[in-house]
């Protein structure tokens, strides 16, 4: 077992390729680890890459920690990392750790999804930046290809201001996501719908988007036939966690009440 | 004495009633206390184990040369390695120490490795080549039932079995598969004596039957093999049952070296019992007035693969199926099935907590029926001291103030909601799923009984020493401390006996002293307790006797003013007591499960206050009031402790604690899945304590552990009906209960 | 490999064959038993560190990852002899039953009032919601800790 400490993203990169494990909070990796699923043998541990930890207006560097976002971030992303884990994780786990897992339950992703935003993914010869439904590609499964890092978040430079997220889980606090969600909605009532724990990635709403968009003053019945189409439109598992039956309901009523936030 | 002399102390610092700092609290706090997951030893090795993947299956082959051949690997034993009875168990030996021809649960232990360290066990372990032949598993209990594949089946009939009420209420109920998930997970270190025999120091909470086991499957003389008691991370019935004891001793034997072993949490999750599962359904007849009149009870409890306790704990489900409530026709029918899903075993409540789920949700379904308000209709029924018990027809002739919990219950001020919620408290906590406006409160009781101590029989003792040494005394015993505080009580108990401060608690191993029995059945405080009391109060009359003293405190005997002997003196000599202290005698039931099965009774009560998002189906349990019958509180704090932490189990059982089993296997095994409740979580809690002495237990406690769990979970499944309106049968309440059914 | 690291405060050296927690380390190599293993996945707090000056969960730092890096444990937060305030509080307040969580919320709690000296009520609980107590039902823990928080006497 070996392990690198670059401190430059281009010394990181030089070391990236195949059997290379990037290590950033090691709040997933460790996991897998400990449970003796993985054994890496040369990992890059990112702690130490300054670059990754710049956070620039609309560029999120991929080492940000969750704490730092909890604090720093724009409302919606802000909401979610206080559900991600506990105060230790948040302390450790960085956005762009929660990105390279993929975890269908990804509590930062339906942000992402919500706003449009775009992965930067860097190798030693080159950079190019995927839209985030390119980016996941299955659970647990991305584009990011073995020599490169993923560096970096871009948010739009303008953000709807009216943003909200919400997530399902059956305990108070550190809990995995039943179902989560971010809705925003801008001045002109274009209104965009992202979930998370409802499909193999993260997924946006977007008949229900493009039905609620067109509604500059929703009455009750259009939120309800808005809560009806995100429930259709989701397409849940049932597992030991919940139901599918269970997870559409849920993927619509918290949908529903986030969108009567950004209304209110 | 004349009375202007200023008096000695005569009421020791630390004795009964009060609540003195835990010894071990420092050691504790510092991280310097040594749990078993802490030893080590010159030249240890460590273990690792091989488990069954299948819920059934017949083992072809077991290879294990590809172990072997890694360097640092001393051992791999299969089942043709143990020396003497291939099985073990706490009641019938029928579980193999080490699976031979079939394996019959997913995660039974197949063959066990010793290497320099843990990264190389668990490599060598995940080498072993095992070939398995899956088969038909038996995962249903019904069929179990039906096929006849069951450890016990108990039959209770009392009274009039035709007698009728005018008033029915019909229901059935289940409860789910809950884990003690004590945060230490198995833990040993067995040193070999270099003489064939075997020192032990494990995760236990009965170091005697861990010692017996031990003994009868490695064939040697029980003072081949010494049992420690070490320290434990909590127990609440997971440590009753041997695992990985035996398993340690072997490898020891075998190499000659040391040998430790830690159970993974996901390991723990297979490597111990777990709470029974269970299906209950419930017939209650009443008159008019709200008399209860006939409970009809069929009570099934799965066990799983091998014996455990499940015989003890569905005796323990049918005898108190009717709950603290007088009733004079009464029919359970009771099964605990043999199945190849994981072993049940013992859990905080013990069988007391399933039925009570079940006789609570139909006693509110009665008061529904009758137009009646639940807590009037169960103050009409309660049980009380005089009364023959509802099941057995055993006469209560210790205090059982039913009547007084409910009262008092009643009397408790209910909180208004407050006028802000911090959204972390809300239904869905961080989540943010949930506003105020969605939230329904609802409220709701529920009433618990159960026995202090074994029953059924079984000769139930403990014994303690106490022992003067230069400057007081020390209690010895094998009594497990698994954090509940005895290693306080017991020292208490001996200073108000012998009047003196100096006292402290030792634990000493198998080799030592008699058996404690086991650290469950709220019965430590009671049992080893009245050991130690008796103990130290033959050892002051003795050497007050001796010394033709009268008194007896921390400067020595007294006579009147003068001091005869200082403790300095007391210590050229050796005083001791060794005390074996038993409980009133039980019987065995009768053909129709009548007799006097049980030593002592403890009733409490709960209220939940509760806000439910009735739309998502998300339950905060807000708080959590009680009123508990503790005999006498011997160390307030330490019983507040209990009955705040046996509440939180209850609220894990009502809304979120379940493994989740699929075809005999667990799809939750880690602490991401098998979810226990967080600090924002826990409700509030106020206790109320009905101290009425009576009881056979030192100055009159009862035992006060296991109440707590009983009725919390009922009272919060009925306060979640009070505000979702949902019929809610079955524990834990899932979302999709409240917000789909 | 060998890596130097700091461990309450002093200088500590350690080779490094496997990918292993930096939990392992402490309590293996290092003789601090202190930090406890109970999850090894980050969901209970009982091997929380301070790691660079950042609470976190001991179990999911690499071994490896810790190089150079400053770690504090329970046994460096404890003083020399007896209790620290928080510590005392959680004594006296019988707020330690089995204890095996007690280290982990000691540092915890020790990090928070570190930053913020008067937490609420709330404040306690959610600088507490990653650590898990399977005994005490937390009322014990959050009342001695207010007790720190209002400088009332415990």
């Amino acid at each position: 077992m070996e392990i690198v400490h670059p401190n430059s993203i281009d010394e990181a990169l030089s070391e990236m390729g195949d059997g290379a494990v990037p290590l950033a909070g090691g709040t997933d990796l460790m996991v897998e680890v400990n449970f003796g699923h993985v054994r890496p043998e040369h990992v890059v541990g990112l702690r130490r890459v300054a670059d990754l930890h710049e956070w620039d207006g609309p560029r999120i560097g991929a080492g940000v920690t969750w704490r730092r976002i909890e604090t720093h971030g724009p409302k919606a992303l802000a909401e979610a990392a206080r559900t991600v884990g506990s105060p230790q994780i948040r302390n450790a786990g960085t956005i762009g750790g929660n990105l390279g897992t993929a975890s269908p339950a990804g509590d930062g992703h339906p942000f992402l999804a919500a706003v449009d935003a775009s992965i930067e993914l860097t190798s030693a010869a080159a950079r190019r930046t995927v839209t985030w439904s390119e980016f996941f590609t299955g659970v647990k499964e991305t584009v990011r290809r073995p020599d490169e890092l993923i560096t970096a978040v871009h948010l739009p430079a303008e953000l709807p201001e009216r943003q909200c997220f919400g997530k399902i889980g059956i305990r108070n606090a550190m809990v995995i996501a039943t179902v989560c969600a971010v809705v925003t909605r801008a001045d002109d009532g274009k209104t965009t719908v992202a979930l998370g724990s409802v499909a193999p990635t993260p997924v946006r709403a977007t008949r229900a988007e493009t039905m609620i968009s067109s509604i500059a003053n929703p009455t009750s019945s259009d939120l309800a036939e808005f809560q009806r189409l995100v429930s259709e439109e989701v397409r849940p598992i049932t597992d030991h966690r919940s139901t599918e039956e269970y997870r559409r309901h849920g993927a619509g009523v918290l949908t529903r009440r986030l969108l009567e936030r950004c209304l209110a | 004495m004349t009375t202007d002399t200023v008096p000695r102390i005569r009421v020791p610092e630390g004795g009964v009633g009060e609540s003195p700092l835990r010894p071990d609290g420092v050691p504790k706090l510092r991280g310097e206390f040594e749990y078993a997951q802490d030893l080590s030893a010159e030249g240890m090795l460590w273990a690792a184990t091989v488990r069954s993947p299948h819920a059934r299956a017949r083992i072809v082959s077991i290879d294990l040369a590809p172990a072997l051949a890694i360097g640092g690997v001393h051992a791999c034993l299969t089942a043709a390695d143990v020396p003497g009875r291939a099985t073990f168990g706490l009641e019938h030996p029928d579980q193999p120490v080490l699976a031979g021809d079939e394996a019959r649960f997913w995660g039974e232990p197949v063959a066990v490795v010793a290497a320099e360290d843990p990264d190389t066990a668990r490599q060598a372990a995940a080498a072993i080549e095992v070939r398995y032949e899956p088969l038909d598993a038996l995962t249903d209990p019904v069929e179990a039932d039906r096929r006849d594949d069951v450890f016990r089946r108990l039959s209770i009939r009392r009274g009039d079995q035709a007698l009728r009420g005018s008033v029915v209420v019909e229901g059935t109920y289940e409860v789910g598969m809950q884990d003690q998930a004590p945060l230490g997970t198995e833990a040993g270190l067995a040193i070999p004596d270099g003489q064939g025999g075997v020192d032990l120091y494990a995760t236990s909470q009965y170091v005697h039957i861990d010692h017996e086991q031990v003994v009868a499957s490695l064939g040697l003389r029980p003072e081949q093999v010494r049992a420690h008691p070490s320290g434990i991370g909590g127990a609440f019935g997971s440590r009753e049952d041997v695992n990985l004891h035996i398993h340690l001793c072997l490898l020891a034997l075998h190499t000659g070296r040391p040998v430790k072993m830690v159970y993974h949490r996901s390991e723990s999750f297979t490597g111990h019992v777990h709470r029974h599962p269970a299906w209950l359904s419930y017939r209650h007849e009443a008159d008019e007035t709200g008399r209860l009149v006939r409970v009809q009870a069929r009570v099934m409890i799965d066990g799983g693969a091998y014996a455990s306790t499940t015989s003890a704990v569905l005796a323990n489900a049918c005898y108190f199926a009717v709950g603290p409530y007088r009733c004079e026709s009464v029919s359970v029918d009771g099964v605990g099935s043999r199945t190849n899903n994981p072993p049940c075993g013992a859990m905080r409540g013990f069988g007391a907590v399933q039925v009570c789920f079940g006789y609570e949700s139909q006693m509110d379904r009665l008061a529904v029926a009758l137009g009646m308000d639940p807590l009037d209709l169960r103050e009409m029924n309660a049980l009380g001291t005089g009364d023959p018990m509802p099941t057995t027809g055993q006469v209560i002739d210790t205090p059982l103030p039913t009547i007084d919990v409910i009262r008092s219950l009643q009397a408790m001020p209910l909180p208004e909601p407050a006028a802000t919620v911090h959204h972390s408290e809300l239904p869905g906590g961080s989540g943010l799923t949930t506003e105020s406006h969605h939230v329904r409160r609802g409220v709701g009781y529920a009433l618990g009984i159960k026995n202090l101590g074994f029953s059924e029989g079984s000769d139930d003792y403990a014994q303690a020493r106490v022992r003067f040494t230069s400057d007081g005394a020390v209690v010895e015993t094998a009594a497990i401390e698994v954090g509940q505080g005895m290693v306080t009580v017991l020292a208490q108990i001996a200073r108000s006996a012998l009047g003196i401060s100096h006292v402290s608690v030792a634990h000493v191993d198998t080799s030592k002293i008699g058996s404690a029995g086991s650290t469950s059945a709220s019965r430590q405080t009671q049992l080893s307790g009245g050991a130690t009391l008796e103990a130290a109060t033959r050892l002051r009359q003795r050497v007050l006797s001796q010394h033709d003293g009268d008194e007896l405190d921390d400067e020595g005997v007294w006579k009147g003013d003068d001091l005869l002997v200082t403790w300095a003196d007391l210590s050229d000599e050796d005083w001791e007591e060794t005390v074996t202290f038993r409980h009133p005698p039980t019987t065995g039931p009768d053909e129709n499960g009548q007799g006097v099965i049980h030593a002592d009774f403890a009733v409490a009560g709960h209220r939940a206050v509760v806000d439910v998002d009735t739309e998502l189906g998300l339950v905060k349990v807000v708080r959590v009031d009680t009123v508990q019958d503790v005999g006498r509180a011997l160390n307030p704090q330490s019983v507040q402790g209990q009955i705040e932490g046996g509440i939180l189990q209850g609220v894990g059982l009502a809304v979120m604690e379940e493994l989740v089993m699929k075809d005999g296997v667990i799809l939750n095994p880690t602490f991401t899945d098998y979810l226990l409740p967080t600090i924002l979580d826990a409700p509030d809690v106020e206790a109320l304590l009905i101290e009425q002495e009576g009881s056979w237990g030192p100055f009159g406690a009862k035992g006060v552990g296991e109440s707590p769990t009983i009725s919390s979970t009922a009272a919060i499944a009925a306060a979640t009906r009070a505000a979702s309106g949902k019929e809610l049968n079955r524990v834990p309440i899932r979302p999709q209960d409240i917000a789909l059914e | 490999m060998i890596i130097e690291l700091t461990v309450n405060g002093e200088p500590v050296t350690a080779r490094i064959t496997n990918p292993g927690s930096l939990l392992d380390l402490l309590r293996d190599e290092l003789g601090l038993p202190g930090s406890k293993n109970a999850c090894e996945q980050g969901e209970c707090g009982s091997c929380s560190i301070i790691l660079d000056g950042e609470l976190v969960c001991s179990c999911l730092v690499m071994a490896a990852d810790a190089a150079d890096s400053s770690v504090v444990t329970v046994e460096g937060v404890s003083p020399v002899d007896g209790l620290d305030p928080i510590q005392e509080a959680m004594h006296r307040g019988g707020a330690v039953q089995c204890g095996f969580c007690t280290p982990g919320i000691v540092v915890a709690a020790v990090d928070l009032f570190t930053r913020n000296p008067r937490p609420s009520r709330t404040q306690i609980k959610e600088a507490l919601a990653g650590n898990i107590c399977r005994c005490t039902g937390y009322g014990a823990i959050i009342r001695a800790l207010e007790t720190v928080a209002t400088g009332a006497e415990t």
